[in-house]
């Protein structure tokens, strides 16, 4: 472990984006304590650009809101839409790949043929339709996440377990008589976990971006205020007040560039080639 | 001779000429932006708002209202009411021809009123009063009313009641006359061609009955499906006309500014559309006449009025628009006051129990607005939760009465029996339908109300009525009214006379002309 952290830590790209993440948790979780109002609270007059009035630094939207709380409001829902989805999505399609590649056959034909089925429509076209159907809400919003976002993992989990299943450490525990479970739990599972752990913190970051694009089109959940609501809601007063749609979309664009980067130090850390390279 | 009445009649003068400057001038094309793309362009058969604005100009009705509603002379010459107000006899027009030569005579007229009880549901509400309509000569014709009916001067508009070629429909099937397609009326413009999603041009009547009427040579309704690509369309000089309704109403303001461009507000007073919230008088809390009351206190309406809609419109007083015939502001007042509002709560006995808020899915505007209420409504201490559907899914919920609270607007008509009355009398009550007493408010007292006054006479009799009228329903708040809205027409002003009638562009290019 301490050496996942020492690679982690070497890689610069790693460094940057858990800082971004930690700094955007942190606002997330710490942030509405300082700004005990709702973010839905009209303060000020319409329209006031930032950086005028140090109660509302990044000024404020049509109606007068403080744009500044709703970014802060807004970290809690898009993080936690994020990370909650791709939980979903991994609770689903971690195991479908796992039995899929496993038991291999008719077992596998079945699943994967099922997983094509969610792969071939579009997954952001699916996503709208489901919300649609559903009513905007953060259930539905995360729940239709999650069903467009298993697949990959799915399809990648199948992979490793494919090529795991066939190594000898595999074979002697099934000649001892291990059961099923016990050998994909605790012999293959393990060892196929680091590519997982990198496509889990890229999905956060799709996640994200999916999640700002239905509210983006109206479909949020009308009760709590998110940056894709915040950009949506922006865009057609551009022209007049660009801060409304740029602080937020600004936001979204780091968040994601922080996750993708913890990935790409994830990837570095955890791929055994590079880190015995680096030591 | 002081030098400040030598200052004043020189300005004195310097009106007059630029008064007698503005003797309208004859010819030109203006290129009006029609929104959406009406489904078709038959009045008789289609009441669509795009229909009703591009077809009033080929149409005509018998009557014309001014922005004060009074009825003015149109197909109809004059008009005579007799004694017992049971009979009406209107004498027509001479000389007046349908756009293919034939004259327009009283046999029209009569064939006009027997088509429309077919395909117009409102113009077969409005003439259910009617006993027998007849044609003593080609150009009288003679309404006889089973009982007296107060608004009955008021359903002559052309929206309302168009008149249509007898010689051209009388014995076809109505639906699939060819016609439709290019419909023959007596108005100041003739239908020319239609580019389906590109735009429905319209050329000057030469033969029109008011001899230099209309100015205008040609119109243009462009189809522009984009809000944002319409206030651009604007601003290039595509169009000169922007209707009301046509751009967002946080880009009024913006286009205000350009260069030669007059907004007005006017031309809506027929329609008169009022905004309020459905509150439904069933279940939960709000069956509580002192938590509807905390809703009207709670809610800031000058707000909404100032910052969602650019200071348009007018803060409503109660269920009829000030517009509106018999209309009084002595009710009771329901300024912005949460404490109020909180008390109110207290009183009633309300512990938080969830309330659904349905705002209209119309775009931003109305969003926006559906989030402003819910946040007053927070702030008294209310639990509201959004629920957000589209247009169709919002209309069965509110047909369904699965709603607490829910936005909407509807049109007054001009005469609280055609537009009030059915908000809020018990006879109006049915399950699936997004119009009249869909809050569920049942008062024996206003349904008696409501049906005198639509067949008392004289008029200060119905003014008395709809007086008290408003009052009890003011009290009770069966709805939460909020505004009454103004949707500002924008327009180059070397556009001018274009808004002259209570319907506005409707039937407006009968006036209009360009300053070159």
């Amino acid at each position: 472990m301490t050496q996942f952290w020492k690679s982690m830590l070497k890689s610069p790209s790693g460094v940057i984006g858990l800082f971004i993440l930690l700094l955007a948790i942190s606002v997330a979780v710490f942030g509405p304590l300082l700004f005990p109002n709702s973010p839905w609270r009209m303060v000020q007059r319409p329209f006031l650009p930032p950086f005028t009035l140090s109660t509302v630094p990044l000024g404020t939207d049509a109606l007068g809101r403080d744009v500044f709380a709703g970014m802060i409001f807004g970290a809690r829902v898009s993080l936690l839409v994020g990370l909650v989805s791709t939980l979903v999505a991994l609770v689903v399609g971690v195991p479908i790949g796992a039995m899929a590649g496993y038991f291999g056959g008719k077992v596998d034909d079945a699943l994967m043929r099922f997983t094509e089925f969610f792969q071939t429509i579009p997954s952001f076209a699916l996503a709208i339709v489901l919300v649609a159907i559903l009513q905007p809400s953060i259930y539905s919003i995360v729940a239709s996440i999650a069903v467009v976002s298993w697949p990959p993992v799915a399809r990648l989990v199948r992979g490793e377990v494919l090529s795991l299943r066939t190594r000898e450490y595999v074979q002697a525990a099934v000649v001892t008589g291990q059961s099923n479970t016990w050998i994909i739990l605790r012999e293959i599972l393990p060892n196929a976990l680091s590519p997982v752990i990198v496509l889990a913190s890229l999905m956060v970051a799709t996640a994200i971006l999916l999640e700002s694009s239905l509210s983006f089109l109206g479909l949020g959940d009308p009760n709590l205020i998110s940056w894709g609501y915040m950009v949506g809601a922006g865009r057609t007063v551009i022209r007049q007040a660009w801060w409304i749609t740029v602080f937020p979309g600004v936001a979204i664009l780091i968040s994601v560039l922080g996750l993708n980067l913890i990935g790409e130090g994830l990837n570095d850390a955890l791929n055994p080639r590079l880190s015995r390279e680096g030591r | 001779m002081s030098k400040r009445v030598l200052l004043g009649l020189v300005l004195a003068c310097g009106l007059t000429a630029s008064a007698l400057a503005q003797e309208p001038k004859t010819g030109g094309v203006i290129n009006a932006v029609i929104q959406p793309e009406p489904p078709g362009l038959m009045l008789a058969m289609i009441q669509n708002g795009p229909t009703q604005m591009v077809s009033g100009n080929i149409f005509e009705g018998l009557l014309r209202y001014s922005p004060k509603l009074e009825p003015q002379p149109e197909l109809a010459e004059s008009w005579s009411v007799s004694e017992d107000a049971k009979t009406y006899t209107f004498k027509l027009r001479k000389g007046v021809t349908w756009h293919d030569g034939k004259p327009f005579t009283a046999a029209d007229v009569l064939f006009s009123v027997e088509m429309l009880k077919q395909t117009h549901a409102r113009a077969r509400n409005n003439l259910a009063q009617v006993d027998k309509v007849e044609a003593p000569d080609d150009y009288t014709v003679v309404f006889t009313l089973k009982q007296p009916f107060g608004p009955f001067l008021g359903i002559f508009e052309v929206g309302s009641m168009p008149m249509v070629p007898k010689h051209l429909y009388e014995g076809t099937d109505f639906k699939t006359n060819p016609y439709n397609n290019a419909p023959v009326g007596t108005g100041p413009f003739m239908f020319k061609e239609w580019q389906k999603g590109s735009f429905i041009r319209l050329v000057k009547n030469p033969n029109y009955y008011e001899k230099g009427k209309p100015y205008i040579d040609e119109i243009y309704w462009q189809i522009i499906p984009d809000a944002a690509a319409r206030s651009v369309a604007y601003e290039t000089g595509k169009v000169d006309v922007l209707p009301g309704g046509s751009v967002e109403n946080f880009d009024v303001p913006r286009l205000s500014k350009l260069k030669d461009t007059c907004v007005t507000g006017a031309g809506w007073e027929f329609f008169s559309p009022l905004a309020w919230l459905w509150l439904n008088n069933r279940q939960g809390p709000l069956a509580d006449k002192r938590v509807r009351q905390a809703i009207m206190y709670a809610i800031d309406r000058d707000f909404a009025k100032d910052v969602i809609w650019n200071g348009l419109g007018k803060v409503a007083t109660g269920p009829s628009a000030s517009t509106i015939k018999y209309y009084t502001d002595d009710v009771p007042k329901y300024p912005y006051d949460p404490a109020k509002a909180k008390a109110l709560l207290k009183e009633a006995g309300y512990k938080g129990e969830k309330i659904r808020l349905l705002p209209l899915a119309y775009g931003e505007t109305w969003q926006r607005w559906g989030e402003a209420v819910k946040q007053n409504l927070m702030d008294v201490g209310m639990n509201i939760e959004t629920i957000s559907t589209d247009v169709a899914g919002g209309n069965q919920k509110i047909g369904d009465w699965d709603y607490d609270i829910a936005f909407t607007y509807l049109y007054q008509y001009g005469d609280p029996a055609l537009g009030v009355g059915r908000n809020y009398v018990s006879s109006a009550i049915a399950k699936g339908q997004v119009f009249n007493n869909v809050e569920g408010y049942t008062n024996p007292e206003i349904d008696k109300l409501f049906a005198d006054g639509a067949v008392a006479t004289p008029d200060s009799k119905r003014k008395e009525i709809y007086e008290k009228a408003q009052k009890i329903l003011v009290e009770d708040v069966p709805v939460a009214w909020m505004l009454e809205l103004q949707f500002p027409t924008i327009t180059r002003c070397k556009v001018k006379n274009l808004i002259t009638t209570g319907i506005g562009v409707n039937d407006g290019f009968k006036d209009a002309w360009l300053d070159k």
